[in-house]
């Protein structure tokens, strides 16, 4: 730990490595790694779905609802189509989306949260107001209402999930700022003629990255959920891409009779948007020794 | 005393007094952001194949081909005289169509947020007193499952299980269509059975309500363990709880008359804005019911690019979210002196 600090100028990676590394014996510690290997296996699956899916995804291989077992671990839905190469398959849209989305969200979010921090004023108290505006609107119907609007497609909805989640990473970057901006340091570095672009560069930059890796993978939990229910209602994918939430909504009125097809793949949201939680509250015990005890979502509420 | 009950009072007039403009830009915001977006709601009805002298001619009665102030200024007219148009999807009035979809997410979002408050905060009490524990590590995960859960996937395991499997409950509906609905008043079909002193219909319309609150509560209910867990545990190694504790106050006491009541003052803060939490899952718990409520509703307006039914339900959103806003300010202006102007 000393180690790693001791450098001083070690790279913001290589810090937040550190003390994570000396950190993975604890109950946090272990909770990170228990949800990055979840993660990392989902990742593994859908890169490598040509390979291990057994059947092919979008091809009718047995009879309609035939219940698991066999050669289909997980049955067959109402297409007659293998649920688990589906599932396999289904793995890639999810992923996409939430990586997309939520780089699109943070590439949006953390500069306008730090001018608006750093620069205070008229100007923050209305970009503010904008994005408490977006934040106090239910996020799915946000989500629904640009979908609608753009049409369909991949980058369509990583799109129409990023600016619901624009403003959580305002609030939070702009909150920290804001904070970091009262510190001995920073006003040392005003004072000394310091221009504003360093500052934020070399002493406000370093303090908030901090915060991005939790919001980033609790945003990423939230924003599975956000395109499960999207396509979940039927939105954003054309047809025939296997999607987890997408062949819920396919085959969820059978469900009293096929419990399989709509069982498994609710299943894998779950266990995905757990382990990117998971990942989460780990960071954010291990990287925010000072925010340790507080809850993510209170301190970006407040 | 008298001083603290003025300086509520002009707090309360100046938080009613700013919901005006609020509303003010919420509706002139969805006004535009409507026009600016491509396509509108006669092409989106009509789809191809329509003549165009015929959309034309349509678009022409419904002013879609003024110039845009002059639509600007007729729809705030309109809205400021409580007239929110004719619903281009169901040919109703908006203000009709509202005043039956709109008690059906009210009944909804109500007995969920009360699933969701108990169920919470008694878990996240209960973890947050024993930290670490064992118990505190299942309520942890019980609040990560809940939070995490596809709310749609969710009640649809619960309608199976409950409703199709064991049959205790209805699978969907708001109200069996063998009863006859009670008479309108409020439109909460809980209430209005009962002010109709029809019980039959009251255990209807209750049984009816049961799964898909269960459902939207219980997702909910993870927010708040984790809340009230992490503002519990902040209260109970507070200074204050020390003091008591070193006064010799039972633990008991300490717990209820110092801790807790502090604890809970974020959770209410929060409580108001879970209601955009509770909005976006009543769109999802409303389909997997075939509830008929807002939620639905606008889902379908916003495909149809229904702009009076689509402008109506936002300004209602807006009022609601506005009263529950100055609601809670107020409960916390209420419990906390340092809140008031």
């Amino acid at each position: 730990m000393t180690g790693w600090s001791a450098r001083g100028r070690t790279s913001l990676v290589g810090r937040l490595l550190g003390r994570f590394i000396s950190q993975s014996k604890t109950f946090a510690g272990i909770i990170v790694w228990v949800g990055i290997g979840i993660v990392l296996t989902i990742v593994v699956l859908a890169i490598f779905a040509p390979f291990l899916a057994p059947f092919d995804p979008n091809t009718k291989v047995a009879t309609e609802e035939t219940p698991p077992g066999g050669p289909f671990l997980m049955g067959t839905d109402r297409s007659g189509q293998d649920v688990l190469s589906r599932i396999i398959w289904g793995a890639r849209v999810p992923l996409a989306i939430v990586a997309v989305a939520t780089t699109i969200s943070l590439v949006i979010g953390l500069p306008i949260g730090l001018l608006s921090g750093f620069v205070g004023g008229r100007l923050d108290r209305i970009l503010v107001l904008v994005m408490d505006s977006i934040y106090a609107f239910p996020g799915l119907l946000l989500a629904i209402a640009i979908a609608a609007i753009i049409g369909r497609g991949v980058l369509n909805v990583s799109f129409a999930v990023a600016v619901v989640y624009i403003p959580t990473y305002f609030r939070v970057i702009r909150n920290h700022v804001a904070s970091v901006k009262q510190e001995p340091y920073v006003e040392a570095a005003v004072a000394l003629g310091m221009s504003k672009r360093r500052i934020i560069g070399r002493y406000v930059l370093p303090n908030v990255a901090q915060s991005v890796p939790v919001i980033f993978s609790v945003n990423a939990a939230d924003s599975v959920l956000t395109e499960a229910g999207l396509t979940f209602l039927g939105l954003g994918l054309p047809p025939g891409i296997p999607d987890w939430g997408f062949d819920i909504s396919l085959n969820w009125q059978r469900f009293d009779s096929a419990w399989w097809a709509t069982f498994y793949p609710g299943l894998f949201i779950l266990i995905l948007t757990t382990a990117l939680t998971f990942v989460g509250e780990g960071l954010n015990d291990i990287l925010n020794p000072l925010l340790r005890k507080k809850e993510y979502k209170a301190a970006a509420e407040t | 005393m008298a001083g603290s009950t003025a300086s509520l009072r002009a707090y309360v007039i100046t938080r009613v007094a700013l919901m005006f403009p609020m509303l003010f830009l919420l509706v002139t915001f969805t006004f535009f952001l409507l026009r600016v977006v491509p396509g509108d709601p006669i092409t989106a009805i009509f789809r191809e194949g329509t003549p165009p002298d015929v959309i034309d001619r349509i678009k022409t009665q419904l002013g879609l081909y003024d110039p845009l102030y002059i639509q600007y200024f007729r729809y705030l007219r309109d809205v400021f005289t409580g007239n929110m148009g004719t619903s281009i999807l169901t040919q109703r009035p908006v203000l009709q169509d509202i005043s039956y979809y709109m008690p059906a997410t009210i009944e909804l979002t109500l007995s969920s947020m009360l699933v969701a408050a108990l169920l919470g905060i008694g878990i996240g009490t209960f973890a947050g007193t024993r930290r670490d524990r064992l118990p505190d590590l299942g309520a942890r995960l019980y609040g990560s499952l809940a939070y995490n859960i596809p709310i749609f996937w969710f009640g649809l395991i619960l309608k199976l299980i409950f409703a199709v499997w064991l049959g205790w409950l209805p699978v969907s509906g708001r109200f069996s269509p063998r009863l006859s609905a009670p008479p309108t008043v409020t439109g909460l079909y809980t209430i209005d059975s009962l002010l109709a002193g029809d019980l039959r219909a009251f255990i209807d319309a209750i049984s009816h309500l049961i799964l898909p609150s269960l459902t939207l509560g219980i997702v909910l209910s993870g927010f708040f363990v984790r809340i009230t867990r992490v503002n519990v545990i902040h209260a109970m190694g507070s200074d204050y709880v020390e003091a008591a504790r070193a006064r010799g106050i039972p633990e008991q006491n300490v717990f209820f008359r110092h801790a807790l009541k502090n604890a809970l003052v974020p959770v209410i803060t929060t409580m108001g804005l879970t209601f955009a939490l509770l909005f976006s899952g009543a769109i999802l718990t409303e389909t997997v019911f075939s509830f008929e409520g807002m939620g639905r509703y606008v889902f379908q307006a916003i495909g149809y690019r229904d702009y009076p039914a689509i402008q109506g339900a936002v300004v209602y959103y807006g009022i609601l979210m506005v009263i529950i806003s100055l609601f809670i300010d107020i409960l916390n202006a209420f419990v906390d002196p340092r809140i008031r102007y």
